[in-house]
């Protein structure tokens, strides 16, 4: 019982991160039908940011908020600069164009910061809570990942549900000629859901490292798991990515809880093929409907 | 944008000015020096077969499609090479045949689109403030009760005919000098395409709206219509009023299909 509640509550944690990671993929398949194999790398890149402001003697929370505001900086300038470009051609160019700059980004974060593993501060107590005298695996920084997600969330479903900008970037991904004829600018919104979106990526980067090492290619393992997150939840339906997210994180967290922490990489794979097969729109898309 | 939005000092009438506009799809040219002036208070219908070029004449105007050569003018204030966002904020709305309607949001989100167009031209000084101030969500609403009923629902749920009470509604919302309406009546039922002219009809006298209205079904277009021209192959081919359009049998048979 102490274990199961222990695994279930260490995926819960996990499964925070990946939703959010998801959600930044699913924010830019929606408005733009690409997927951001570049999602993961740029994450990498703002955390070793703030990482180089808090190793300057600031605190945890400016290198978050330098890590944000350049996720927010970063995500536009990817889509203006290297995305805009390909946009309209085929879609592979733009996939192939992700591709390129993950590698690239991971590249120069290895010539800037160096490649060796660097520890990034947790900004809460790493130790489990005790309950009636026994330890579990629940932290004071697991609580504060899960309600930094679940801020990120509310806010993200408060911008697109009741504000103008919401509905505006709403039509602008759904269709971009009729938004265009409602005086909607399109570019500038597409724009800033690509920065968005790398806020929310900055941020599950961030949360990853937090209390543990990075390198440049500490995010590889969370780009695979977010996808399949992604994936599970329909890459068209942000309620979904949550959802996936927080079921990756548990199934895997099960996985390696119960039967071996070399199976979970598997196991997502696992998940990955069943879903495709069975529901290739996801648990919660409704693609299908517009398909007709 | 903003001297696009607001002329400096010429009386807003809504006139709608195309001079030899010529649009071509690769080596296809689907307008070929097209002359059209639509007038403040009117309905011109431009008639036509498929492949005539009317959505082309629409899409060029409302910038979705760059023309090889030519203007288009609103009140003297040249738009020609100004982008669709921009165009729709000096005054033009296009509603475009069926798609219109963004079926993933609501129905009342689709209209408050609408609304934030209009909204955003009243604050560019560049919507008429007296006349044409712009409808409210709930007049429209009154307009069109079936839209009322379901204004929460996803815009998918419509029926065709509502899909297009959706659009002119969206479109009026935003307190547009001209209505590009293309093919309303498009899929819709004999009586339902009867309302909706008949609801254009009344809105252009109470509004003063400037109508450009592209059909295929003529015969309804020009019961609505003060002015009719009938484009073939990209080129205008006839130019009347409405009525004396209509009673040509020679020009009917020929190109309208009546």
């Amino acid at each position: 019982m102490q274990q199961f509640l222990n695994v279930t509550l260490t995926g819960l944690g996990q499964g925070a991160v990946y939703a959010a990671f998801a959600l930044a993929l699913v924010l830019i398949w929606r408005s733009t039908r690409i997927v951001n194999f570049a999602q993961g790398a740029m994450a990498m890149f703002t955390t070793y940011l703030a990482l180089t402001v808090i190793e300057g003697g600031q605190s945890y929370w400016v290198g978050l908020a330098v890590a944000l505001v350049a996720g927010l900086v970063l995500g536009a300038v990817v889509e203006r600069l290297v995305i805009r470009p390909v946009e309209g051609g085929p879609e592979l160019n733009a996939v192939i164009v992700t591709l390129g700059l993950f590698v690239a980004l991971q590249a120069l974060a290895a010539i800037l910061f160096g490649s060796t593993f660097r520890s990034f501060p947790a900004p809460f107590d790493l130790r489990g809570f005790s309950v009636g005298g026994i330890n579990v695996a629940f932290t004071a920084n697991s609580i504060y990942t899960i309600g930094a997600v679940v801020v990120v969330m509310v806010a993200l479903v408060a911008l697109f549900r009741f504000t103008d900008l919401g509905l505006k970037m709403r039509a602008a991904a759904f269709s971009q000629e009729v938004s265009r004829l409602l005086g909607v600018p399109v570019g500038r919104m597409l724009t800033l859901g690509w920065a968005l979106a790398a806020v929310v990526g900055s941020l599950s980067g961030l949360l990853i490292a937090g209390g543990s090492l990075v390198f440049p290619a500490y995010m590889d393992a969370v780009i695979v798991y977010g996808f399949v997150a992604a994936v599970l939840g329909g890459l068209d339906s942000p309620g979904g990515a949550v959802v996936g997210g927080l079921t990756i994180g548990l199934l895997l967290s099960y996985v390696s809880g119960y039967l071996g922490s070399e199976l979970v990489a598997l196991a997502a794979l696992a998940i990955l093929v069943a879903v495709l097969l069975v529901r290739p729109q996801g648990l919660f898309a409704r693609t299908a409907a517009r398909r007709v | 944008m903003s001297e696009l939005a607001s002329p400096s000092s010429a009386v807003r009438t809504g006139t709608l000015e195309i001079r030899s506009l010529t649009t071509a799809y690769g080596p296809v040219t689907a307008l070929d020096a097209v002359d059209i002036t639509a007038e403040r208070g009117k309905v011109t219908a431009v008639l036509g077969a498929n492949g005539a070029g009317k959505s082309t004449l629409l899409r060029t105007i409302s910038g979705l499609v760059r023309p090889e050569a030519g203007q288009v003018l609103l009140d003297g204030t040249d738009l020609t090479r100004a982008p669709a966002e921009a165009i729709a904020r000096a005054g033009i709305a296009h509603v475009p045949e069926g798609r219109g309607v963004i079926t993933e949001l609501t129905v009342e989100e689709n209209l408050r689109l609408g609304a934030l167009l209009g909204s955003s031209r009243r604050r560019a000084g560049s919507m008429p403030q007296s006349d044409r101030a712009g409808r409210s969500l709930a007049q429209v609403y009154e307009m069109f009760p079936p839209l009322a009923e379901r204004r929460r629902r996803d815009a998918h749920v419509l029926s065709g005919g509502e899909r297009q009470m959706l659009v002119i509604g969206r479109a009026l919302l935003s307190g547009p000098d001209v209505l590009l309406l293309d093919e309303p009546s498009l899929g819709l039922a004999p009586r339902i395409v009867a309302q909706i002219f008949g609801l254009l009809r009344d809105l252009v006298d109470s509004d003063g709206v400037t109508v450009l209205l592209v059909e295929q079904n003529a015969r309804s277009a020009l019961s609505i219509a003060d002015v009719g021209i009938v484009l073939n192959l990209g080129r205008v081919v006839a130019r009347d009023s409405a009525a004396a359009l209509a009673a040509d049998d020679g020009l009917r048979h020929a190109y309208l299909g009546f």
